[in-house]
């Protein structure tokens, strides 16, 4: 389990940890609890580049499908398997093993601090 | 991700003042997450979908519907009049004995599906969907005022808890309280009645010494109960029946209750039925009764019958895990070429059967069982055959 207060956030429900220049990206606990359980991911392969703004891959729940967006012009490095075998891992642990993708990235632009993100989901 | 907050479980929003169930204090207490239902806040999930709905097709599951309307028609020609009013001939269900009907349109459309109890000789209630539950009382006292019947809409009086699932019976029998309407009437003549009960009837039970309507009726494609109650009653019913049940009783949102009905088959107004879809497209053409005597509203259209190329209702199964959901459009082809032959009206991947499922109106000739059609899934044509429907049955 990651130290949430670590982790920057975008309006759209992403965590990004920054460790140089690669970033792992999730889903927040928030996100995944509005979506239900996950039953489907849908990842970008390693390789692949990505534009910040533009839907990179797919989260589904039972009930409903939810974009997942790159926060930052990059390349994905990795994307999590064991997510993509066990889609309820970003349920069981959104900021932990139920991580997405690792992207590099150059520039990393203005994200939401914790505490900024706490507060636009109202808690 | 966009707005996590979107969930498909045939909501409307109406726009209405918010509502509130009777359990209402219940479901929050007990962690629930809620959704906008036809105005109402109800549960959408108290856990997890995929947990609820197993629990009843495993063990049991209990929901708060209510928000559904409940509609009483009473007086001397209460059966002809719903002979009239209905698609069914509702004056020939015995006492105790519930149906599925439809409210039709004069073009034939299907204003609501609902379920009738005959509760007395000459009364009737009528359960509509919590959306339509206005309509149907205006078009019920409409259509029955030359009749000596009077319509009474009771749905604020009256609270609903479904008890759905292999072990619902137990639990139902088990839990202290309940009793037979009438002197003499003991629990153990409940608990008997209760075994007997056939599936599409009521008895009339109390429960702490009010009127509780026990039905064998459901929307899960389980065995279980519908118990109709006053919703001052309702909380320490709910209460009773975890208790009774313990482990074995779930409660459960409205999301498990749309994939448990989705596997078994049954139409959701709004995605299957509406006003714009006659009762034989989507397989409900043995619901209307056309052997009746006497005309009824939509007799004519529904003789006339649906234009020779109006799509049908189909079940669709694929493979993989990624679902077809309402409005994907179904095609007859993988390729560019390929020609649109229907679209979706409710699907998912099933948590019983381990597949997507979805059902879906298609053209006639793209609706036999066999046919390989193509769903797209944002972008992405996803093969899926056309099979009958329910896709689950419970053993029997």
């Amino acid at each position: 389990m990651t130290d949430q207060t670590e982790l920057q956030y975008t309006e759209e429900h992403e965590w990004v940890l920054v460790e140089g220049d690669t970033l792992t990206i999730g889903i927040t606990d928030y996100a995944a609890e509005k979506l239900g359980d996950v039953v489907y991911v849908d990842l970008p392969a390693a390789g692949t580049a990505i534009t910040s703004g533009k839907v990179v891959g797919e989260i589904e729940s039972t009930k409903s499908v939810g974009e997942l967006f790159a926060p930052v012009d990059g390349e994905v490095v990795e994307a999590n398997q064991a997510v993509i075998d066990a889609p309820e891992l970003v349920n069981s642990d959104p900021f932990g093993e139920g991580w997405l993708i690792k992207v590099t990235a150059g520039t990393l632009p203005k994200l939401l601090s914790h505490a900024e993100y706490r507060a636009l989901v109202g808690e | 991700m966009t707005d996590p907050g979107t969930t498909d479980t045939g909501t409307t929003d109406t726009g209405a003042t918010e509502r509130r169930s009777p359990l209402d204090e219940v479901h929050r207490a007990a962690g629930a997450s809620f959704t906008d239902f036809a105005g109402w806040q109800m549960p959408v999930r108290y856990s997890s979908d995929l947990a609820e709905h197993h629990a009843v097709r495993e063990h049991a599951g209990l929901f708060d519907l209510s928000h559904m309307g409940e509609i009483i028609v009473v007086g001397p020609e209460a059966a002809e009049s719903l002979d009239y009013a209905l698609a069914g001939k509702l004056s020939a269900i015995a006492l105790g004995q519930a149906k599925y009907s439809l409210l039709l349109d004069r073009d034939g459309g299907v204003i609501d599906d609902l379920v009738v109890y005959r509760t007395g000789e000459d009364r009737y209630m009528v359960v509509a969907n919590a959306s339509n539950r206005e309509v149907v009382a205006e078009e019920l006292r409409d259509r029955t005022s030359p009749f000596d019947t009077e319509v009474f809409d009771e749905s604020d009086d009256i609270a609903l808890i479904a008890l759905q699932g292999p072990d619902a019976l137990e639990v139902l029998q088990q839990t202290p309280g309940f009793g037979m309407q009438g002197p003499g009437n003991d629990e153990e003549d409940f608990v008997t009645a209760l075994a007997n009960l056939k599936y599409y009837r009521a008895i009339a039970a109390e429960y702490e010494g009010q009127p509780v309507l026990v039905a064998r009726t459901g929307y899960t494609g389980e065995d279980g109960f519908e118990l109709y109650v006053a919703p001052d009653v309702a909380a320490r019913l709910w209460d009773a029946l975890r208790e009774t049940g313990g482990p074995r009783v779930v409660p459960c949102g409205l999301a498990s209750r749309d994939t448990l009905r989705l596997e078994a088959g049954m139409p959701l107004y709004g995605h299957e039925l509406g006003r714009d879809i006659l009762p034989v497209q989507a397989g409900l053409g043995r619901v209307v009764a056309l052997t009746k005597e006497g005309d009824f509203v939509g007799r004519t259209a529904i003789e006339q019958g649906p234009a020779t190329d109006a799509p049908v209702l189909v079940g669709l199964a694929a493979e993989g895990r990624r679902a077809a959901r309402a409005d994907y459009e179904v095609y007859d082809g993988a390729g560019e070429e390929a020609t649109r032959v229907g679209v979706v009206t409710s699907g998912a991947l099933s948590p019983t059967l381990g597949h997507p499922v979805a059902m879906a109106f298609v053209a006639p000739e793209a609706a036999e069982p066999g046919r390989e059609l193509f769903v797209d899934v944002r972008g992405t044509r996803v093969a899926a055959s056309v099979v009958a429907l329910p896709f689950y049955k419970r053993q029997a």
